[in-house]
């Protein structure tokens, strides 16, 4: 693999429970920090109810994201941000949030989304 | 140029999947590089070599087929997808006590690793669906 790594910027989008995308979301950050690329995660519109404590997602027989995503900062992924107004929108309480993570306004998006190299949404 | 494509979306939601196979094909007539297509998530669902449609509708493999077939155009579905979505090649339908593949041998199941190179190594790393 080449040096001179590009800077990605993951974008998700989807609901937790909304089929696997989340989670393939999740498993392409890992994959970008593991091989040592950098790498940045926003939660963006439904994608904000990943972030939501206490998911029973064993009730729909699906394994929990929450685990995962917890593990983040143990890969060294500290660039993690959510999209404000869908984090108002939704009622989502960040202070609940077991992740250190960014609230970002609208022209904050625009512009964090300008400092990678590539954009990749889920 | 030298582009890859992301694929998330299953060939039967939407158009996204048209879109990605005619971009691949629009990328190579303006003489850029296509390197790889990956397809990740529903998108796993490309590489079915059992999927019978009716007359008259579209079937992307044809499309997927040609490109590996005239510019060598590597196609991977990520592993865990595949698994979960039930693509399995040879090794997989052995290895997990399956029948038979369901995967067309066009196809290669690669892990996310694939994927990140991908990005290294390419200008441009374009995503349809999801």
């Amino acid at each position: 693999m080449e040096t001179n790594p590009k800077s990605t910027l993951i974008v998700t989008r989807r609901s937790p429970c909304q089929g696997g995308i989340a989670k393939s979301a999740l498993d392409t950050v890992l994959a970008m920090a593991v091989f040592d690329q950098p790498v940045a995660l926003l939660f963006q519109g439904e994608g904000v109810l990943q972030l939501l404590p206490d998911q029973a997602t064993e009730l729909l027989g699906r394994g929990s994201l929450s685990r995962q995503l917890e593990s983040l900062p143990l890969y060294d992924i500290d660039s993690l941000f959510v999209d404000a107004p869908a984090a108002r929108h939704y009622g989502l309480d960040l202070t609940l949030c077991a992740l250190a993570i960014s609230p970002l306004e609208d022209s904050q998006i625009r512009d964090l989304m300008l400092q990678h190299h590539t954009v990749l949404g889920f | 140029m030298i582009y890859s494509l992301l694929v998330l979306s299953s060939p039967l939601a939407g158009s996204s999947a048209r879109t990605a196979a005619d971009f691949a094909g629009a990328v190579l007539a303006r003489g850029h590089t296509l390197e790889r297509v990956f397809f990740l998530d529903a998108g796993v669902q490309h590489g079915a070599v059992s999927r019978v449609l009716p007359q008259g509708e579209h079937n992307t493999l044809d499309e997927w087929l040609e490109l590996r077939r005239t510019h060598s155009v590597e196609l991977l579905l990520c592993v865990s997808s595949a698994l979960r979505y039930g693509m399995l090649d040879e090794n997989e339908a052995t290895r997990h006590e399956r029948g038979a593949a369901t995967v067309h041998p066009a196809f290669t199941i690669a892990g996310l690793g694939q994927l990140v190179e991908a990005h290294q190594q390419s200008d441009r790393l374009v995503t349809f669906g999801g």
